[in-house]
């Protein structure tokens, strides 16, 4: 009968193994310091942060496909992190680069960080410059070591909108956003414009998941699509693959939006429309190191390399490239109005009169609210 | 039965234990069973990582400076705390009564919006005025969501598990539509969301940190649940209803209204926590409003099996683990999953160490 003993051997073991770990343990964490300080003197390190995981086949990863270009820049170093949520998390995340990793030049990419997480660490770092994806900065308001880019990424949905147009036989095309805010609408109007470009029967049905990332939404909403008669689909939410790999599966085209899915839809894939940031940051950051400041309000479309798009897949006829390349060197040449009247909403209300036309610097688009018409659904 | 109730007092305060030996020794059991299962997780954990292709020792030294190594990363550390203490009481409370409230998430999404939607209509007030209102509204907005998870149980038999867990989604969407809807601030485009707040309505930081008053408020609230579940007639109550619900109802006691008040203290916690978020860090309520916190509570409350003081070490430490993730990805280029891995393993850790109670004959009252 072991158990009549106080101790039984093996619960002596265990707490003299605990001990020894206890008094160990301490002294391994604070002896000993793996992290060289020393080397920030020369090197610029940059700050990536991602509201999704940086492999999402869309909005984070087209941010760590530049940022993983910058890695290779010498005298760079970039640092980074994935899914920080959008709340004081950040703050301290961008405050942890800071103090611990001597970043000096800040990009939280997700359009959440910016009011109030980065005003508000910007504010108590002033000698560290923070950019924005998305943000709305406006100079006297928001503090000088801040600043926003984005870019006109509705000029690809609008080429998107070309291959579909010409790849449909239903005339009926599908569009998975995420919510009715005035970026999403945007792309869904000049996706549509796109495609009654091509003919002007074609509509488009869009589906709301009601938030970025609802996978099997998404995937909901694209099979609901595709048994109504839907043949070619895009979206607008952080990541595409859902929509991409299920309208392949059921045998209809895509078109790509953020960066290239073509792998995940090898057969169904016309074309995409992808950020191409490296042009944004690498001024940035050569800026940054020049010791001049980097720019404030950076926004871009196509001809400034801010946009491109993916590479025609197999189902792209000759007529519709040859439309695309047509309209994108167009786009190239800076003379393409995306919103050009007369264009109705699909309430019937003309929006834009016949004559009138607003350049994609417009502020007007920012605050877009309504649908063209076209376009199944309703942004309430 | 006597039994058991019999023994219910002296079993139930570790933390206190009177100047008897046999004390000592169940309060050394309490003690010691968590913190060699946290061990053994540091173990496995360090296997994961060492699988990944990160040095074990390197990632300890480095969570150990990113959560606590330096004053700016204990800031860090405390900040990410202060909801978790709010969240896991909402799950470690019901669980006095042997409920099983997952919930949180939505009772705090429900105090944000309420709290929020107050602090928009009646700007203008004061500002200790309106934040005690926005306070009061959140509490209450919470209490009564996580209230209809135990009436659900209590009056219709529904299990409170699922019900709390399906209406954290109801209250998700539930604030979308209004923050995209009635509540929005026109102003508010890309980023839909209730009308801003103001700098001069804020909860500020705790004077010499800069880490929010929730803090505060989730330290009082966990000392408060702790004195009213073992220090109050209504405590002893609670607590005899989760030992044998019969046993309780023989009594006398009224297992409805128990319920119904401890489910709604529960929420109340969350709800507070959703307040402090949109009073202290957004501004305003918002999609961001739902970033996991109720979650992670579950953890918490499970890993201090439901003991409202031990949740206070407890969030420290995945307040800490959070704290040092980022730093984990940075240098040594591991995915953001591994600290999920390692509260996964502290999780099942803890559960699987509950059969050791008893087992351990030092720790046995002799006699």
């Amino acid at each position: 009968m072991k158990g009549h003993h106080g101790i039984s051997r093996r619960t002596a073991l265990g707490l003299l193994a605990g001990t020894a770990a206890g008094t160990a343990l301490p002294g391994a964490l604070s002896g000993g310091s793996p992290f060289p300080s020393a080397l920030a003197a020369k090197n610029l390190t940059v700050g990536f942060i991602y509201v999704g995981p940086r492999d999402d086949f869309g909005y984070n990863q087209a941010h760590a496909e530049a940022a993983a270009i910058l890695r290779k820049m010498s005298g760079v170093k970039v640092v980074e992190e994935e899914k920080v949520a959008e709340t004081s998390d950040v703050q301290k995340t961008m405050e942890s680069m800071i103090s611990l990793d001597d970043a000096t030049l800040v990009f939280p990419t997700s359009f959440g960080y910016f009011d109030p997480h980065m005003l508000k660490v910007a504010q108590k770092y002033p000698d560290i410059e923070f950019r924005h994806c998305g943000g709305m900065f406006k100079a006297g308001v928001h503090p000088a070591n801040t600043g926003s880019y984005f870019g006109y990424i509705d000029e690809g949905q609008y080429l998107n909108g070309i291959a579909a147009g010409h790849a449909t036989k239903s005339k009926k095309l599908g569009f998975v956003a995420a919510k009715p805010i005035p970026q999403v609408l945007r792309n869904i109007n000049a996706f549509t414009l796109g495609a009654r470009s091509v003919d002007p029967t074609i509509t488009t049905q869009v589906i709301f998941t009601g938030d970025w990332s609802m996978p099997v939404k998404e995937a909901e909403a694209t099979n609901g699509l595709v048994n109504a008669g839907v043949d070619v689909i895009t979206c607008h939410v952080d990541s595409p693959k859902v929509v991409v790999e299920t309208s392949e599966r059921r045998g209809i085209y895509t078109c790509g939006y953020h960066a290239n899915q073509a792998p995940l839809a090898p057969k169904g894939y016309l074309t995409g429309a992808e950020w191409n940031w490296i042009t944004v940051y690498k001024d940035f950051v050569e800026k940054t190191k020049a010791g001049e400041k980097p720019g404030q309000f950076v926004r871009g479309g196509m001809k400034d390399g801010f946009i491109k798009t993916s590479a025609y897949g197999p189902a792209v006829s000759p007529e519709s490239k040859a439309a695309s390349e047509a309209v994108k060197a167009k786009m190239m040449a800076g003379d393409f109005p995306i919103f050009a009247g007369p264009i109705r909403t699909n309430a019937g209300k003309e929006i834009i009169a016949a004559g009138q036309s607003y350049g994609q610097t417009d502020m007007w688009l920012e605050g877009m609210d309504w649908l063209t018409e076209g376009v199944i659904g309703s942004t309430s | 039965m006597v039994d058991q109730i019999a023994r219910l007092p002296r079993t139930a305060s570790p933390l206190f234990p009177g100047f008897s030996l046999d004390s000592v020794r169940r309060g050394a059991e309490a003690i010691l069973i968590p913190v060699g299962a946290l061990l053994a997780t540091a173990i496995v954990f360090g296997l994961f990582v060492a699988a990944a292709g990160a040095d074990p020792l390197e990632t300890y030294s480095l969570m150990y400076r990113g959560a606590f190594g330096t004053w700016f990363s204990w800031q860090n550390t405390l900040q990410r705390t202060a909801p978790l203490l709010l969240t896991a009481l909402c799950v470690a409370l019901p669980a006095k009564l042997g409920l099983v409230i997952i919930g949180g998430e939505g009772a705090l999404v429900m105090g944000g919006l309420v709290s929020a939607a107050v602090g928009a209509a009646l700007i203008g007030v004061p500002p200790w005025l309106l934040l005690g209102l926005m306070a009061m509204a959140g509490m209450a907005a919470g209490g009564a969501w996580i209230a209809l998870a135990g009436a659900l149980r209590q009056f219709r038999g529904v299990n409170e598990t699922i019900s709390s867990l399906l209406l954290a989604y109801i209250a998700i969407a539930l604030m979308n539509h209004m923050v995209e809807g009635p509540l929005r601030d026109p102003a508010s485009l890309n980023k839909p969301s209730t009308p801003p707040l103001g700098e001069a309505n804020m909860i500020g930081s705790i004077p010499g940190l800069d880490v929010h008053w929730g803090l505060v408020f989730g330290l009082i609230a966990c000392l408060a649940a702790y004195v009213l579940m073992q220090r109050t007639t209504f405590g002893f109550g609670a607590r005899m209803v989760g030992g044998n619900v019969r046993a309780a109802r023989m009594a006398g006691l009224s297992v409805t209204t128990l319920s119904m008040i401890t489910c709604f203290l529960a929420g109340a916690s969350a709800g507070l926590a959703g307040m402090v978020e949109v009073a202290a860090v957004h501004g305003s309520a918002k999609a961001s409003l739902v970033a996991g916190y109720g979650y992670t509570g579950i953890l918490i409350a499970f890993i201090a099996r439901q003991n409202p003081l031990a949740v206070i070490p407890v969030a420290l430490m995945f307040g800490g683990i959070a704290a040092s993730g980022g730093l984990l990805q940075r240098r040594l280029d591991l995915p953001d999953a591994t600290i999920l891995v390692l509260q996964g393993i502290a999780f099942v850790m803890i559960l699987a160490s509950d059969t050791l109670y008893g087992r351990f004959r030092i720790f046995q009252p002799r006699g």
